[in-house]
């Protein structure tokens, strides 16, 4: 079976791969791309581990093909800093300990950074629903939401 | 597997015609990579159909229905300004499909083309009046929703057919339209009823309805007389009554520890009523 030739834009930078068209988005960028920062969880689209932006839209990873992404704009974690400085979401994530394994970090900052996009005064209730599809295997929950509203204030005080 | 993306749909109705073996179309993906990653269905051929002209398009028509491309997605359709005035319950319905991520991809038809009698939309568009053009190797004709499911995870569609859009009624006025569910938590799970209602009133009094309900048969169902109940009423209590009689008596349900058929029938009725007095409430012009 012969491979596909993908092209597309990580973080900003145009990258190439060839797939094969059952390899998921989520293979191509940890095993073609060596971006391991998206997780497979539980690979349906239940976890959010997974989760990257494409084209600005959240979505999970393991539930796009690699050939899919021909062309698109992808967003990973590992575009969230500057160089060595952390992005707002990271900082306050380490100053509230909102994480205790990390395996579903990557997924929420993701996830928390797509929100505050789009809506950068959410109420709290608004922040949870967004988040629902982010799970957390320590229940770590209230210290991510409290990161990410404290967050959002500092940001919105900050523009 | 072949992945294809076609550019037009009578390309992608001539693939599937002449594919052997296993074909399945590409939208959204949220149930076809899943299946195709527990390897409960490989396709031997995969139709990516989202670089077909239009398909992520929200068209209002001059006539004031809308047509809504297949690769549309849930996301698309709750942040469109016009689309949930019209129709909140067809909007409502799909927005209580899955997280943030799932509604970034996923789509009317995959709801329904994967057969479910779950599917959280699809009572929502049978009530509206949903109709799908399909595009097969004889042209295009258009079929209402309720007569694409004939079972769990099948579809009347014949080989060399894909759905190429999605046609909503114009709203009209003194129009409303609800879809409510039942799940045993809050949010993110899979109805164990769920119930769209679409009325249109005449002053006080409701002059057409349409009841369907979904995870109690083996497709989703459009009640006609539960419809019958409520029609010449302003949704009294005996109406409601009668319609949740109606609802209940249209019941096929399966028995599983997420509902027993008892308690399935049970709020068939229950919901139906909620639901109606949501859609009611909305042709009147009130918030609700």
């Amino acid at each position: 079976m012969s491979k596909l030739h993908v092209t597309t834009t990580v973080n900003g930078d145009e990258v190439e791969y060839l797939c094969d068209p059952r390899e998921t988005l989520l293979d191509c960028l940890r095993d073609k791309l060596n971006l391991t920062g998206a997780k497979e969880g539980c690979g349906t689209g239940d976890c959010g581990a997974c989760s990257v932006t494409v084209d600005g839209r959240l979505v999970c990873s393991c539930l796009m093909l690699g050939v899919e992404a021909d062309g698109k704009q992808i967003e990973t974690v590992e575009g969230i800093a500057d160089g060595d400085v952390l992005h707002p979401l990271q900082k306050k994530f380490i100053e509230y300990a909102a994480l205790q394994c990390g395996v579903c970090t990557p997924g929420v900052l993701v996830a928390a950074k797509s929100l505050l996009e789009k809506n950068p005064d959410p109420t709290e209730e608004e922040a949870r629903y967004w988040l629902a599809g982010n799970l957390c295997r320590c229940t770590g929950y209230d210290k991510i939401i409290r990161a990410v509203m404290d967050t959002a204030a500092e940001l919105r005080e900050a523009s | 597997m072949d992945y294809h993306s076609p550019a037009s749909f009578a390309e992608a109705s001539a693939l599937a015609e002449n594919a052997t073996g296993i074909t399945r179309f590409l939208a959204g993906g949220t149930d076809v990579l899943v299946q195709l990653r527990s390897e409960l269905v490989t396709p031997d051929t995969l139709i990516d159909i989202k670089k077909i002209d239009g398909v992520h398009d929200v068209t209002r028509n001059a006539d004031g229905s809308w047509t809504l491309g297949v690769a549309v997605t849930g996301a698309e359709m709750s942040e469109h300004p016009e689309l949930g005035r019209d129709w909140p319950g067809v909007v409502e319905a799909m927005d209580l499909i899955g997280s943030t991520q799932v509604q970034g991809r996923a789509t009317l038809t995959g709801n329904l083309c994967n057969g479910s009698p779950a599917a959280d939309s699809v009572p929502a568009m049978v009530a509206a009046g949903v109709t799908l053009s399909v595009t097969g190797p004889g042209g295009t004709r258009e079929v209402a929703v309720e007569d694409i499911p004939t079972g769990p995870g099948r579809t009347s569609l014949v080989r060399g057919e894909v759905i190429s859009a999605v046609n909503i009624p114009a709203r009209g006025e003194n129009g409303g339209d609800a879809y409510q569910r039942f799940i045993p938590r809050t949010e993110m799970d899979i109805a164990v009823v769920g119930v769209g209602v679409n009325l249109r009133l005449d002053g006080d009094t409701i002059a057409e309805a349409r009841v369907s309900l979904g995870a109690v048969a083996p497709t989703v169902l459009l009640v006609k007389d539960a419809a019958r109940a409520i029609v010449g009423t302003a949704l009294d209590d005996a109406a409601l009554e009668a319609l949740a009689a109606a609802a209940s008596a249209a019941c096929n349900p399966i028995d599983d520890k997420r509902g027993t058929i008892e308690f399935r029938t049970e709020v068939a009725g229950v919901l139906a009523k909620r639901t109606a007095k949501v859609a009611y409430a909305r042709a009147k012009g009130e918030q609700a």
